[in-house]
């Protein structure tokens, strides 16, 4: 990064070719021993920055940033049943969490019910399990709906999970339109990266459009998708790649729904975006500078590509989160310094939302101790040490604003060269972007492995560790039969009938392809199971291929 | 001189875990070090690997398990080879184990646990020595 090496200005000294000359990062991305005025040459305060909450948002979307309102604080969290859910929500707000994100069980991210032969082993291990509305009902129950907001991990069943979140928060009393909070609902990094995909991509991104076109109806306040980069980048993308990669998927899902007949600017203010600050490729500036220019890149494409007139449209909304990669099993009390680093630079690249991840992450999903010590991470930097007074402040920095331009450029070109490919999902239905990670994450694990690339604890500065163990969380091996218990007792008691009309509907308008999410309502407020209706959809729509490269 | 023969690996991603960095890090690794190496893909059934490994004829089968699912995996995994007449495949496991599991795992018959941090090259000389003590 920067054309030349500062040697010119430092040729004296012994070693001084080595020490003035580029230096290759962990990244892979090479910098100067320092910066000055003549690396930022376009530079102008107007067009490169404007204020906080002036286009081009390289500053922050809203003028007042964090003095108007923190980052919302939450962790990542759900195991096992409702009941469990639910009073580890009620721990985290009374810890001054102020919003939920809720992790859901593989078999409800995969759309199998909980006595499904091959949901056995995961039914409520890795997030709460959710077969029916009673299960959503009683995660919620006590927490006011119309107050919180809520976050869900969920991509391939989202339309399922808004389905039940909505008629949830109408047994509360509070109408969709007060709803906040936001899906995932972003399918392409799950063939690219997560691997929760059901269907084939067309009919995905087809109900991705579905809940986006109801989301504008009838929840304008809900971000209908996340479009997500950390898992891309814990899976190998360059930090770049991180960025441009959501871009396009999120791109993807705008078109289907302006193909639909909605003009811009009630589409894109429903996206928002998962990145990433932090994890196995993390570097404090480099990832401060590539956030910002995400927000300036965004700005630009929404403006001058899609003619968007709202500054909504143009707002990059981002959390971040994710990083889990970054936590080593080695010495885990490091990883407490490593999560603050991560959460410091988010924080000064003006992120939204924040969930962090747990210093026992290599180990399980973490302890009330390590996800309560993760926000009070948040916490610190939000009300101890000063951050939230100054928005941007490294905004004017020589070194900043040459990272910013300098991934501004890296992100447009790798998006121009998978649109020449034939665009994201050519380039994810054909495999070749996750063998392009895979390749990268196998040259990063290798230069691990040579010490080029050190990581504390591990390849560097490790201590005899016989003895270490951590508490470590354990699931309740009852969960399996409390569960599969549950689902049997709602099956008895719904109406049967209303489930099946309900579900022969669902189908119907599956095959003409009108918008599901009114049948999806219809059919959970009859209690049908996540299991049944992803059948229903499987029926109609077929099954996404599974590809065993590497 | 007897002829050397390429060690032949599966590498298999048993559950609904998705996340298959990792096991297509060992695969490459494995390959690197002179091995043919096959992977699964991801959602595998313990049945689904068996399956393959018999139709592939590996020495050795390579699990990748993050999600806290290894435990019931390994059981029914190591039960079902014993049945097939597989005894002789060695069978590795890497992933997010804790230390406390590894025992257990070693007891019902997974030759080695690699857990995060650990070093390709281990993993591949562990085969190598493993399978050459077998041999020999």
């Amino acid at each position: 990064m920067g054309e030349e090496s500062n040697k010119k200005s430092d040729p004296k000294g012994k070693g001084g070719e080595e020490i003035a000359g580029l230096k290759e990062t962990n990244t892979g991305i090479r910098v100067k021993l320092f910066y000055d005025p003549t690396d930022t040459p376009r530079f102008n305060y107007e067009t490169s920055l404007g204020n906080p909450g002036q286009y081009p948002y390289t500053r922050g979307i809203y003028p007042s940033m964090y003095r108007a309102r923190h980052w919302t604080m939450r962790q990542y969290a759900g195991f096992a049943t409702s009941e469990n859910t639910n009073s580890r929500f009620k721990f985290l707000l009374n810890q001054g969490q102020t919003g939920l994100s809720l992790a859901l069980d593989l078999p409800t991210q995969l759309g199998l019910d909980s006595d499904d032969p091959l949901a056995k082993d995961d039914v409520g291990r890795l997030g709460a399990a959710i077969d029916s509305l009673k299960d959503m009902e009683e995660i919620f129950e006590g927490i006011p709906l119309g107050k919180i907001s809520t976050s869900f991990t969920i991509n391939s069943t989202a339309s399922i999970l808004l389905a039940m979140y909505v008629v949830t928060a109408e047994k509360q009393g509070v109408s969709p339109d007060q709803l906040r909070g936001t899906i995932q609902n972003d399918i392409i990094k799950e063939y690219i990266a997560r691997g929760t995909y059901i269907f084939p991509p067309e009919p995905s991104i087809h109900l991705i459009g579905d809940t986006i076109e109801y989301c504008i109806k009838h929840v304008p306040k809900f971000n209908s998708v996340s479009v997500s980069g950390t898992h891309i980048c814990e899976c190998g993308a360059t930090p770049a790649q991180g960025v441009a990669y959501p871009f396009l998927a999120g791109i993807a899902y705008i078109r289907e729904v302006l193909n639909r007949g909605y003009p811009i600017d009630e589409v894109a203010p429903l996206l928002s975006f998962h990145l990433i600050a932090g994890g196995a490729q993390f570097n404090f500036f480099q990832d401060i500078a590539k956030l910002r220019s995400a927000r300036r890149l965004w700005a630009k494409i929404m403006k001058e590509r899609f003619n968007s007139k709202s500054e909504k449209s143009m707002q990059l909304k981002f959390s971040t989160g994710g990083m889990g990669s970054g936590m080593t099993e080695q010495q885990p009390l490091n990883n407490i310094a490593r999560i603050a680093f991560y959460s410091l630079a988010a924080a000064l690249a003006g992120t939204q939302s924040m969930n962090l991840p747990c210093f026992d992450e290599a180990y399980a999903i973490p302890t009330d101790e390590a996800i309560r010590t993760s926000l009070r991470i948040q916490q610190i930097i939000a009300y101890e040490i000063g951050i939230p007074d100054v928005a941007d402040p490294l905004g004017g920095s020589y070194y900043i604003e040459s990272l910013t331009d300098f991934f501004e450029k890296e992100i447009s070109a790798e998006m121009e060269r998978i649109d020449a490919l034939g665009g994201i999902l050519r380039c994810v239905e054909d495999g070749s972007i996750q063998k392009q990670l895979a390749r990268q994450a196998y040259q990063a694990q290798k230069k691990f492995e040579s010490g080029e690339r050190i990581k504390v604890g591990v390849n560097r500065f490790r201590i005899d560790e016989e003895d270490r163990e951590l508490e470590v969380f354990e699931l309740d091996p009852q969960t399996l039969s409390r569960q599969v218990g549950r689902l049997q007792r709602i099956k008895a008691e719904r109406h049967q009938a209303t489930v099946e009309k309900a579900l022969e509907a669902l189908k119907a308008a599956a095959i003409e392809k009108t918008n599901l999410m009114p049948y999806m309502i219809d059919a959970v407020r009859a209690y049908a199971t996540v299991g049944e209706i992803v059948s229903t959809l499987k029926s109609v729509y077929g099954a996404a291929q599974h590809l065993g490269i590497f | 001189m007897p002829e050397k023969r390429v060690i032949r690996v599966l590498i298999a991603k048993p559950g609904l875990d998705g996340h298959d960095k990792g096991a297509k890090i060992v695969a490459k690794g494995l390959v690197d070090a002179g091995m043919e190496v096959i992977y699964t893909g991801i959602r595998q059934t313990v049945d689904m690997i068996l399956r393959t490994a018999l139709q592939e004829n590996v020495a050795v089968i390579g699990l990748s398990i993050l999600s806290g699912t290894h435990l019931s995996i390994c059981e029914e995994l190591m039960k079902k080879m014993e049945k097939e007449n597989l005894r002789d495949t060695l069978v590795l496991v890497g992933g997010i184990i804790p230390q406390k599991d590894v025992h257990r795992l070693k007891e019902i018959g997974i030759a080695e646990v690699f857990r995060p941090g650990c070093m390709l090259g281990e993993i591949a000389l562990f085969i190598q020595n493993r399978l050459a003590k077998d041999t020999g």
